[in-house]
């Protein structure tokens, strides 16, 4: 199912009375979310993604703007009539009923043509919870069960109403590390198998980038970028997104162009053919500092950190305020006991932006 | 399972254009709904709470109704003038006062004490918890009747407190239907007996919610027992004993049917009787059928039980520890 | 050598001083304890004395050599126990009823709905737990005289119906049940009636036992109410039934037959008391110190 969001908007009243102001969670939203991908929703917290998937999945109305599935307009049907099914943060499987009870509760709540009989229902209920994985756990009532068990009765109970657009709230962030990235798989090999429209909310990015077939960058209510992760992360529209993309984060210097150069600080690092002369904010990937002894820039070592397969070098630059960190192979690991240690840039991992709107810069 | 099979909600545009008038229905009804679902309680608390606390200002104020033809004659503070100086009125507000002075700061000590030693000791615990709770669940018109035999002196037999009361040299007494202060002493012994279980259950589980820490860290200061209870123990209950209190007084003015139960309906002959008796003998039975003075009473209780009330509060205000 | 003695002197007066507090407390608990049970037991030992053997006792006997239980057969017969029995359970049952029917929908609407007013129409209801009965009993009185319903069932049960504390109660309990489950039920299409009567009335189920039971224990002792509305004994509840019973019951001061109805009166509760002691208990303890 495809999901169009057009011009979605949504406005709380103030909670401090004397503001009159409206608080905009939501702010003039158009996107397309092609049939059959996963979408993964980023941004930090309080930016507006839940109140999106909230709008989507018709727990809250928007304030205008609407919303289609396919060729439906969907905004103002009520949540049970839009056929999605939901995976909230917390779960919220009902704690006094079994896994069974759970898993069936939706399919009980069918009415008319769409009532199942019982042995329909019994059925669907197998079949999702084989899908999850859990048909051995059926009759254990959820404090009973693992985080990651909850998780999964949870995914199974979205799925069993056969929804055309599955929605997970923050779906891994009440697991520890490892159960977190099994599951990641686990959603990802879900929505593969039954090729449902997946929206999926988190503050993480490498949640995000490592299962999502498309990511949708936020922030404070504004839709910054949306496209497929390498795309974004290789090409981010603005500063937020490049800070907000990748671990280690990106380094980010103040730098002056000159003459079509650009200097950072002192050090001219790159050729900026055909730009004049201003100040930018430089962003620069950890993977784009190639450690060479000839190399345009000269950093004070701080640390190395081995990681095993890669180094982790952390060093300062008066042309940054925080200490950056560059990731190389272990064979460019700088001499023991050095003091300094110097860069070259790799181009297509530097990304030029206005220091006053943080708008990219392109070449 | 794939998202083009069996869409539970329909994708068709049919059916969507169908819903538009649904949806509409479906927002009209969200904002009813609610009072729907409120409805019964408010049909009830209104016909049975708030209207009649307006009524009962009305009648108060009305001079000479009669409720047999539902007349009066003009409106005025005559109905309290009356229950002022009515003897049986005044009777009636120096037992309960002498009842609240007595069982309120009785009760509660007897259920710190109480509570302390059970919240000490660590065997037979909840046996005598649950002992000391009984009284609570017992019809207290009933229980009443067993204290009036065990207290009462007749002809027959001096009842089994006077056989106590002569074993160790005392001379019988009629607790029942003898002097004043041998029935103000059993109307007391029973209100502390009734209203004792709830006060040691809120004040064990007020004590049992104390930071064990708090006692080992004193412990380890080497603060004497005593000191710990005064510091540490009490400052840390006396939100609940102050709760208790104010209760209590509450409680205790409204003293009725504990005194119904020893010393018969005919409180008045007694010479028991107490403010909220005076309210139902005024209302009903062989003295009543006056809506007007009871009224009165009422609301003259009220203003004493609110005073009282903003009283404690002042006083709690200043002196309770909150955590 | 000579500190190791000091420590063990100190440890042992300790102990011994230990043991002489665990004493008197052991003491001073069982006195109460003997005060509480004593009218218990007084009761039933009184209930199987014969009226001759009782009568014949000056100085009361604290043990019966030739218990009877023919107090108890004059209890349902003489007097009309049996119906004050049967009222007083027809009474209880229905209130109760009544009351969880219009409590649980009430606190619904308060802790589930949104609607304008919501939180001035709570707070007014809050202010109503101030009010007390003594005030409002009096137009409650002269209320149902005039719809014709003394000495009827509807006439006992109406006024008690409703209780603005429990909804109180209720709806705190219903407010902890996470928003989610909630926004989950929507999505899967429950109704609310479902929502409240599968999801939330199981989850909060302990809650509505203990408002049952500490009603129950309020409809069984209720005193004043069926007696101001009742003067026919067929509408007595156990309560004024026992008074009529004192008053003009056996003719004769029949003090053991009194003593077998004050026990077959009180047994229902403390039965209930015991198999329920513990949920009864923290009943009282929660609802007790949440508010007046």
């Amino acid at each position: 199912m495809k999901i169009v969001l057009e011009h979605l908007t949504k406005r709380y009243p103030n909670l401090n009375r004397k503001i009159r102001t409206d608080v905009i969670a939501v702010n003039d939203f158009t996107f397309e979310i092609p049939d059959g991908k996963l979408i993964g929703l980023l941004g930090p917290s309080g930016c507006g993604k839940s109140t999106t998937l909230n709008m989507i999945c018709g727990l809250e109305a928007p304030t205008s703007g609407r919303i289609w599935f396919g060729e439906e307009d969907v905004t103002d049907l009520p949540a049970e009539r839009r056929g999605v099914g939901m995976v909230f943060q917390s779960y919220a499987l009902y704690p006094h009923l079994t896994v069974r009870q759970n898993i069936m509760f939706p399919l009980e709540n069918l009415k008319g043509a769409d009532r199942l009989t019982k042995q329909e229902m019994e059925a669907r209920v197998l079949e999702a919870a084989k899908m999850v994985q859990i048909d051995q756990l059926m009759d254990r009532k959820p404090s009973e069960m693992s985080g990651g068990q909850q998780q999964r009765v949870a995914i199974a109970r979205a799925l069993v109403k056969m929804p055309r657009v599955l929605l997970l709230d923050e779906p891994l962030s009440n697991l520890d590390a490892r159960l977190r990235l099994q599951t990641r798989e686990e959603i990802r090999r879900i929505q593969r198998e039954t090729g449902i429209t997946t929206i999926f909310v988190t503050h993480d990015q490498e949640e995000a980038m490592s299962i999502s077939d498309m990511i949708v960058v936020m922030e404070a209510g504004v839709l910054n970028q949306i496209g497929k992760p390498q795309e974004v992360y290789d090409d981010p529209v603005n500063l937020f997104v490049a800070k907000f993309l990748g671990t280690p984060p990106i380094s980010v210097f103040e730098g002056k162009v000159k003459g079509g150069r650009l200097y950072l600080g002192q050090d001219c690092v790159m050729d900026v053919p055909g730009l004049p002369d201003r100040t930018v904010t430089v962003g620069v990937r950890p993977e784009g500092f190639d450690p060479d002894p000839q190399g345009t820039m000269t950093c004070g070592l701080r640390a190395v950190e081995v990681m095993g397969r890669d180094t982790s070098i952390v060093a300062e630059h008066p042309a940054c305020p925080v200490p950056i960190r560059a990731i190389i192979s272990t064979e460019d690991l700088p001499e023991e006991g050095a003091a300094t240690v110097r860069f070259r840039l790799k181009p297509a991992k530097v990304h030029l932006f206005d220091p006053g709107t943080g708008e990219r810069i392109r070449l | 399972m794939s998202a083009q099979n069996g869409n539970a909600a329909g994708g068709d545009g049919k059916r969507a254009v169908s819903t538009r008038t649904e949806v509409r229905r479906h927002a009209v009804l969200s904002q009813i709904k609610p009072w729907l679902y409120l409805l019964p309680a408010l049909i009830f608390l209104g016909i049975f709470m708030v209207y009649p606390l307006f009524d009962v200002l009305i009648y108060s104020v009305e001079e000479g109704y009669n409720s047999a033809s539902q007349t009066y004659f003009g409106i005025g503070g005559y109905n309290y003038a009356y229950v002022l100086r009515d003897p049986f009125f005044l009777q009636a507000l120096k037992n309960t006062f002498i009842l609240v002075i007595i069982t309120v700061p009785v009760s509660t000590g007897i259920a710190l004490l109480i509570s302390l030693g059970l919240h000490s000791i660590g065997r037979l615990k909840e046996l005598f918890q649950t002992i000391f709770f009984l009284p609570y669940v017992t019809n207290t018109l009933a229980v009443g009747l067993v204290f009036m035999i065990l207290f009462k002196k007749t002809p027959y037999s001096d009842g089994f407190m006077n056989l106590l009361i002569t074993a160790v040299g005392g001379t019988a007494v009629d607790f029942i239907d003898g002097p004043y202060w041998a029935k103000m002493f059993v109307m007391c012994f029973y209100t502390v007996w009734v209203v004792l279980p709830f006060k040691i259950l809120i004040l064990t589980s007020a004590l049992a919610s104390v930071d064990e820490n708090l006692y080992k860290a004193a412990r380890v200061d080497g603060t004497s027992s005593f000191r710990i209870f005064t510091r540490i123990t009490l400052p840390m209950i006396s939100p609940m004993i102050f709760y208790l209190i104010i209760t209590g007084f509450i409680g205790a003015f409204k003293a009725y049917s504990d005194e119904v139960a020893i010393f018969g309906t005919d409180l008045n002959a007694a010479g028991m009787n107490t403010i909220v008796g005076y309210v139902y003998d005024m209302l009903y039975g062989d003295s009543g059928g006056y809506p007007s003075y009871a009224a009165a009473a009422a609301l003259i209780l009220f203003a004493i039980v609110l005073t009282i009330t903003c009283i404690n509060l002042l006083i709690s205000r200043k002196n309770v520890h909150y955590t | 050598m000579n500190t190791q003695n000091t420590y063990d002197e100190i440890g042992k007066r300790y102990r011994t001083g230990a043991r002489i507090r665990s004493g008197i407390t052991y003491a001073l608990l069982t006195v109460w304890a003997v005060i509480v049970l004593f009218p218990f037991y007084w009761m039933i030992l009184t209930s199987v004395k014969s009226y001759g053997t009782y009568n014949a006792e000056y100085v009361p006997k604290l043990w019966t050599p030739s218990p009877t239980l023919q107090n108890y057969r004059d209890a349902f017969t003489t007097v009309d126990l049996g119906r004050y029995f049967f009222n007083t359970i027809i009474f209880t049952v229905v209130t109760t009823v009544l009351m969880l029917f219009v409590i649980v929908l009430a606190a619904f609407a308060f802790s589930r709905l949104q609607f304008k007013g919501r939180d001035l129409l709570f707070t007014v209801f809050l202010s109503l737990m101030m009010i007390p009965n003594e005030l409002v009993i009096i137009t409650n009185f002269v209320t149902i005289t005039d719809w014709g319903m003394r000495n009827s069932y509807w006439g006992l049960i109406l006024p008690s119906v409703t209780s603005v504390f429990y909804i109180y109660l209720l709806k705190e309990n219903f407010e902890q049940i996470p928003e989610e489950l909630y926004k989950a039920a929507k999505v899967d299409g429950t109704s609310d009636l479902k929502y409240l009567w599968k999801v939330m009335i199981p989850i909060c189920q302990p809650t509505i036992v203990t408002i049952t039971i500490l009603k129950v224990i309020e409809c069984w002792n209720s005193y004043v109410w069926p007696r101001l509305i009742t003067d026919d004994a067929a509408y007595y509840l156990v309560s004024n039934g026992i008074q009529e019973i004192r008053e003009n019951g056996f003719g004769r001061e029949n003090i053991p037959a009194m003593m077998a109805a004050v026990v077959v009166i009180s047994i229902p509760l403390i039965v209930l008391f015991l198999l329920f002691h513990k949920k009864i208990m923290a009943g009282v303890s929660r609802g007790g110190t949440k508010g007046i």
